[in-house]
């Protein structure tokens, strides 16, 4: 089962002079188990479109529903629909208020209203996901850690309602390479181990990397929704619109204007080596 | 519901109104203010009313746009008319019960005293939604100044700073607020006790970026060697132009026009 958004359109303060259309007829849907990237431009309404997905912003036109359920506002499944869709803002960090990182994490789960044995369980479980060491950092103050480790207790304290969807708004932004690497690498485990990820990005080396399906949205449409690949393989295009290909990609581009004869839709660093390697061996 | 909240909120346009000097406009407002407690009487309130519906006539802003900005303060209006209605004891009785009545004298007091203060609610609102706040507290400052108020100048610079993060905050709560209701937080259902509980978790993060933000605004004032008012010049001098005089004409017609219903038809 499905999020699907059918025809959705959303506009920010309608019937004012500050009206601000930001989605128009958005229909796209996330199966269980996908890992998907979502790029757009900066006020592109990316942020908008994933909010619709667990009831935070409600569509003027069109539904929303996950798992079935019909995203409703003060539907009686608006509950149990943040629960699956797990959202991840912008500089999530800036939502932590516990006295330490424990009890940080297990306020989602408390809302839940489950038992303690079950909170504690979820709460290990969830650090252990981004690498947290429990005994180390359960009693620490979240506002003493470092930015990269701030952020991923704000990250574990949305796994810890064990969500199906998780959806992360630049869970890398302003975080040093060191920072970022790992995040990435803790998406990519906790996808292998099931869980659907929307990963919203301004990097398209990330997004390369990691997504296997790619959706544009450029204002507030869907402009494309395909194989990572085959989006890219529409550089002209992303450019049109602001964004940008893999920079791996870009190299691959110079090296063809200059004569070399390389395929073209290469994602990673490794794939590119070997590509260039073969031209040039056969050559 | 935060979407509401309107104080302090520029409503783009270029009237007559919105290009006059802030000056102008706070002097205005103060002698409009002083005439709305003068009036006492029926004919006095109609003039008033005619009064403000020009000048908002001539703000061109949408009466939608200031009817928004009060709808926050019904709970404060009725409660003021309200409470008039049981205090005055003259006049003829309408409704008793005990030590409770209500009489058309106090009736009479209560709806004046909420027609008043809408008045002054939606005159007020004017000067802020046709005035950007950076002229408002630039005329603020020469107006201490002119009345030889100490530290004017960093009064001002307050009240700015106070207005320019109104908005700011308010989109910071939503914000704090959405990603706590993403991990399940309601501040909604439940009994005052609960309500005030869920609170913490929004107002402690809201507190801790307050003063981040209070903290980088500080530094980056600093690095601009900024050092308070004195020996300081401004990119742009406020000067009174004919439309001010024009303005200032029209507030002296309505004072007089107070002060003659008042003391002298002795009506108003």
């Amino acid at each position: 089962m499905p999020i699907v958004l059918d025809h959705v359109s959303f506009t920010y303060q309608p019937d004012t002079p500050f009206a601000a259309p930001a989605l128009h007829d958005v229909s796209i849907n996330i199966r269980s188990g996908q890992f998907v990237g979502l790029i757009g431009h900066t006020g592109s309404g990316k942020s908008t479109l994933i909010q619709h997905c667990n009831g935070l912003l409600f569509p003027l036109a069109g539904q929303v529903t996950v798992d079935g359920m019909p995203v409703l506002p003060k539907g009686k499944d608006l509950k149990e629909i943040r629960r699956k869709v797990g959202l991840v803002f912008q500089y999530p960090e800036q939502q932590l208020f516990e006295e330490n990182v424990a009890l940080d994490v297990a306020f989602g789960p408390k809302t839940l209203g489950l038992e303690d044995a079950e909170i504690q369980r979820r709460v290990r479980w969830a650090m252990k996901m981004v690498d947290l060491e429990f005994a180390k950092f359960k009693d620490a103050s979240p506002f003493e850690l470092s930015g990269g480790e701030k952020r991923r207790v704000a990250i574990a304290g949305v796994l810890a309602m064990q969500p199906k969807y998780l959806i992360l708004d630049e869970p890398c932004a302003g975080l040093d390479p060191g920072g970022r690497e790992e995040i990435l690498d803790q998406l990519k485990r906790l996808n292998e181990k099931g869980l659907a990820i929307v990963l919203v990005s301004h990097s398209m080396d990330d997004v390369a990397r990691l997504a296997k399906r790619l959706i544009v949205i450029h204002e507030g449409a869907v402009v494309y929704d395909d194989q990572v690949r085959q989006v890219f393989s529409k550089a002209k295009e992303l450019a049109d619109m602001g964004l940008d290909v893999p920079a791996v990609m870009k190299l691959m581009m110079l090296l063809k204007e200059k004569g070399l004869d390389v395929r073209q839709s290469v994602l990673s660093a490794e794939e590119g080596q070997e590509e260039i390697l073969r031209v040039l061996n056969h050559a | 519901m935060l979407k509401d909240i309107t104080i302090g909120q520029y409503y783009p346009g270029q009237s007559f109104l919105h290009l006059l000097d802030p000056r102008t406009k706070l002097i205005c407002l103060f002698a409009y203010m002083v005439g709305l407690f003068m009036v006492k009487e029926p004919p006095g309130f109609g003039f008033l009313a005619v009064f403000t519906a020009l000048v908002i006539a001539v703000s061109g802003v949408p009466v939608k746009v200031l009817g928004k900005g009060l709808k926050p303060m019904w709970l404060l209006l009725t409660l003021t008319m309200v409470l008039n209605f049981f205090m005055v004891s003259e006049g003829d009785i309408l409704w008793q019960w005990r030590f409770l009545k209500i009489t058309d004298a106090g009736v009479a007091r209560g709806v004046f005293m909420a027609f008043r203060l809408v008045l002054l609610l939606n005159v007020t609102s004017l000067l802020t939604l046709t005035t950007t706040p950076i002229l408002l507290t630039d005329g603020l400052e020469r107006i201490m100044k002119r009345c030889f108020v100490p530290m004017a100048h960093e009064l001002a610079m307050m009240m700015t700073i106070a207005l320019r993060f109104i908005p700011t905050l308010i989109e910071e709560t939503e914000r704090i607020m959405k990603a706590q209701m993403a991990r399940g937080a309601d501040f909604e259902t439940g009994n005052l006790l609960t309500k005030a509980k869920s609170l913490v978790p929004l107002l402690i993060p809201l507190f801790v970026s307050a003063f981040r933000r209070a903290d980088e605004l500080a530094m980056a004032m600093e690095a601009r060697c900024y050092r308070g008012g004195e020996g300081r010049t401004r990119l742009r001098q406020l000067q009174y132009q004919g439309r001010d005089f024009g303005a200032f004409i029209a507030t002296a017609c309505y004072v007089a026009c107070i002060t003659a219903g008042r003391f002298w038809l002795k009506t108003w």
